[in-house]
């Protein structure tokens, strides 16, 4: 088992094209440093300085992680981790 | 109930509990019926208060011309509003929205320059920011910047909540502009302790979300996460077997984003119920099922249904 991370379009450059990648970690940062080992390039389009890049939204098993503790949240073999970029959506 | 004019009916919905979706007597799910507004979706409370709000402000001169970028429901409580108060409108949207709105808008009298689909809402609001810098004499609201679009709610749908819910626990809704959660939750949070508010977010398909770069992305003005406890990503599978959800169990026939605000409150009632917790979640009905029928949402399997969906915006 390993952490499935599901990556969007825009960022499959780093992915060899692949729609979702696996990795491992106790938090979401070791979890992304783990993934930019094998595809390097993809922390920094996360990861700033201050945290996660503000237009870059990423969810944990659809939660998103900014109230889970951002890059300290916890996660786990078994966990789903979606990357988005932020748009305008909803009721319009 | 009687009133002087159809403007006066906005809000004051009512609030409907779902016994049979709740997970138990002491874990209660409540519906507030924003399609019981004038024109049908909450984003008349909005669309009401940005007017008046921009007419208090010596902003509209009588026949003035009022742009905005949306893709339906604040354009249709724009029109209505705008057609009301003698003002004209335009609405930017982007063009794989339903026909229903765009019939509707054309029926108010409403003009619609379309944004290309590609890029979604995004567009739209680049659009029209474009627009607005072209004609200095239009008067663009702008529900995502608008101050008035969360006092709306701040003054009406956080009251009638706290009103006919004292013992709310979650307030869930959708997020778009964020106007629903920010005016709500600022009220809930002043007037209730420990209350959490909660976004439903739609997660599209990938067409929505295109190639947009990383750095180019859009938070609407009015948000502010420290008013939120939680944030859902909601897909378009799990929304619209939630939408079906409510019109079996319950005979609500809502709009797509309802049954997606319905998922992350179930995940929270649940979640409460597992651990013995006292729930009452309130969950924002936006619109009725009405303006999605021609998405075929509502037909043939689910599989089918969200086959039917993708690249669509559906809230």
């Amino acid at each position: 088992m390993a952490i499935e991370v599901r990556i969007p379009t825009i960022l499959r450059n780093y992915t060899d094209g692949a729609k979702s990648v696996e990795g491992s970690g106790d938090t979401l940062a070791d979890l992304i440093a783990d993934l930019d080992s094998r595809h390097g390039g993809l922390q920094e389009r996360l990861v700033d300085d201050s945290g996660l890049r503000r237009f870059v939204n990423v969810y944990l098993n659809d939660e998103d992680v900014r109230f889970l503790g951002g890059l300290d949240a916890p996660v786990k073999d078994g966990d789903t981790v979606t990357v988005l970029p932020a748009v305008a959506g909803g009721k319009l | 109930m009687r009133y002087d004019s159809l403007l006066d009916s906005l809000g004051r919905t009512p609030l409907v509990g779902l016994p049979r979706l709740s997970p138990g007597p002491a874990t209660r799910l409540w519906a507030k019926l924003e399609d019981r507004n004038p024109t049908g979706s909450v984003k008349d409370r909005a669309a009401f208060f940005m007017v008046s709000q921009a007419e208090k402000d010596g902003l509209l001169k009588p026949g003035a011309t009022l742009l905005e970028p949306t893709s339906g429901n604040t354009g249709i409580s724009l029109a209505m509003v705008a057609k009301l108060r003698g003002y004209r409108l335009i609405c930017v949207m982007p063009e794989n929205t339903s026909a229903e709105r765009k019939q509707l808008l054309e029926m108010y009298g409403a003009s619609i320059i379309y944004s290309p689909a590609a890029g979604g809402s995004n567009e739209a609001v680049r659009v029209a920011k474009q627009l607005a810098a072209e004609n200095p004499d239009w008067a663009m609201l702008y529900q995502y910047g608008n101050e008035a679009n969360s006092q709306a709610h701040y003054e009406t749908t956080g009251p009638e909540l706290a009103t006919d819910l004292p013992s709310i626990t979650h307030f869930v809704a959708g997020l778009g502009t964020s106007g629903t959660l920010m005016g709500t939750g600022r009220y809930l949070r002043e007037h209730v302790p420990g209350v959490q508010i909660v976004a439903a977010e739609p997660r599209y398909g990938e067409l929505v979300y295109g190639l947009r770069n990383m750095d180019e992305g859009f938070v609407p003005e009015l948000y502010d996460e420290s008013v939120l406890t939680s944030r859902f990503s909601v897909s378009s599978g799990d929304a619209l077997r939630r939408t079906r959800e409510l019109l079996d169990l319950e005979g609500l026939f809502a709009g797509i984003s309802s049954g997606a605000a319905l998922h992350a409150a179930l995940a929270l009632a649940e979640k409460a119920a597992a651990a013995g917790q006292r729930a009452d979640v309130a969950v924002m009905i936006a619109d009725g099922g009405w303006r999605y029928l021609s998405t075929g949402a509502y037909s043939g399997t689910l599989e089918e249904a969200e086959a039917r969906l993708e690249g669509q915006l559906w809230a």
